[in-house]
């Protein structure tokens, strides 16, 4: 079980897209994770500082919050390690291909009411859920 | 570097939202997505706020001739709906469903300090790593057969 947290999801839903909102408004791009990290694998892309600097921020911010701050951030995995590597891989073919994930595909392209972004989001929280279900309700897994 | 700072504090801005939002606990995304058992509704109201704000941002945003620090916006262009864009994404919602990691709430993860978070990470860089680099064999053996 995890709690319902109203307070926290919305206010932390808000930064995202607020996030979204001022790497348009300054650099013109959208705020998604897949091209971020696709375009700082080799061979680099030019334009790499400033994706590297998001993804520093990124990283930092919890750090910082722990730090200075008596907010607590929960976190549990339940699954097992090989599983998360079998998942890991999945997911990097899958946004590679998709071009993009929940942060480019579902906050900024369905805020731009792309038809692509609406697909690809669709398709992947349907698929999300028929896993679940299937991993816990059908295999009894983790 | 005005252009490199101000990334690097909109990340710090994405990833305080990812980290107090839930997004970067497994169990809570995993949950969310259980809708027969265990269900938590929180991540749905995470994506409303997302939503919401982006859309009257970008809105706002993108009546302006361009942005501040750039000549022009960077905005896709592709409207088709074609094979790898489903296929890939419906790969993303498995990987996504077994794992309980999508990257954008995996990347603010790694800051927790969590061995999952950064286990991760490592296989779903080597994963984008990999499919990019069957893409460009692929494509570059069809421009030189043509």
């Amino acid at each position: 079980m995890t709690e319902f947290t109203p307070v926290l999801s919305l206010s932390g839903g808000a930064l995202i897209g607020l996030s979204a909102v001022l790497l348009m408004a300054f650099h013109g791009r959208i705020a998604g994770m897949t091209g971020i990290l696709t375009s700082l694998l080799p061979p680099v892309s030019a334009d790499w500082a400033w994706r590297a600097a998001f993804l520093a921020g990124a990283i930092v911010a919890p750090m910082l919050i722990l730090g200075f701050s008596d907010q607590v951030i929960a976190y549990s995995s339940p699954v097992p390690l090989p599983w998360i590597v079998v998942g890991g891989l999945i997911v990097g073919v899958g946004v590679y291909f998709g071009s993009g994930c929940t942060s480019g595909h579902g906050v900024c392209g369905i805020a731009r009411l792309s038809p692509r972004s609406i697909a690809a989001t669709a398709t992947f929280m349907g698929t999300a859920i028929a896993t679940v279900f299937v991993v816990r309700h059908v295999l009894g897994g983790f | 570097m005005q252009r490199t700072i101000l990334a690097g504090l909109i990340g710090l801005v994405f990833g305080t939202g990812i980290a107090i939002s839930g997004m970067a606990n497994p169990a809570k995304v995993l949950n969310f997505f259980d809708v027969a058992g265990t269900w938590d509704a929180s991540l749905a109201l995470v994506m409303g706020a997302a939503l919401l704000v982006t859309a009257i941002g970008y809105r706002v945003v993108l009546k302006r001739p361009k942005p501040i620090c750039e000549a022009s916006f960077h905005l896709p262009t592709n409207r088709k709906l074609d094979l790898p864009l489903i296929a890939g994404s419906a790969i993303f919602g498995i990987g996504w469903g077994i794992s309980g990691f999508c990257p954008g709430g995996a990347i603010p993860a790694l800051g927790l300090g969590e061995v999952s978070a950064w286990v991760f990470v490592g296989a779903m860089l080597a994963g984008i790593f990999a499919a990019r680099t069957v893409r460009l064999a692929l494509e570059q053996r069809t421009t030189q057969s043509a």
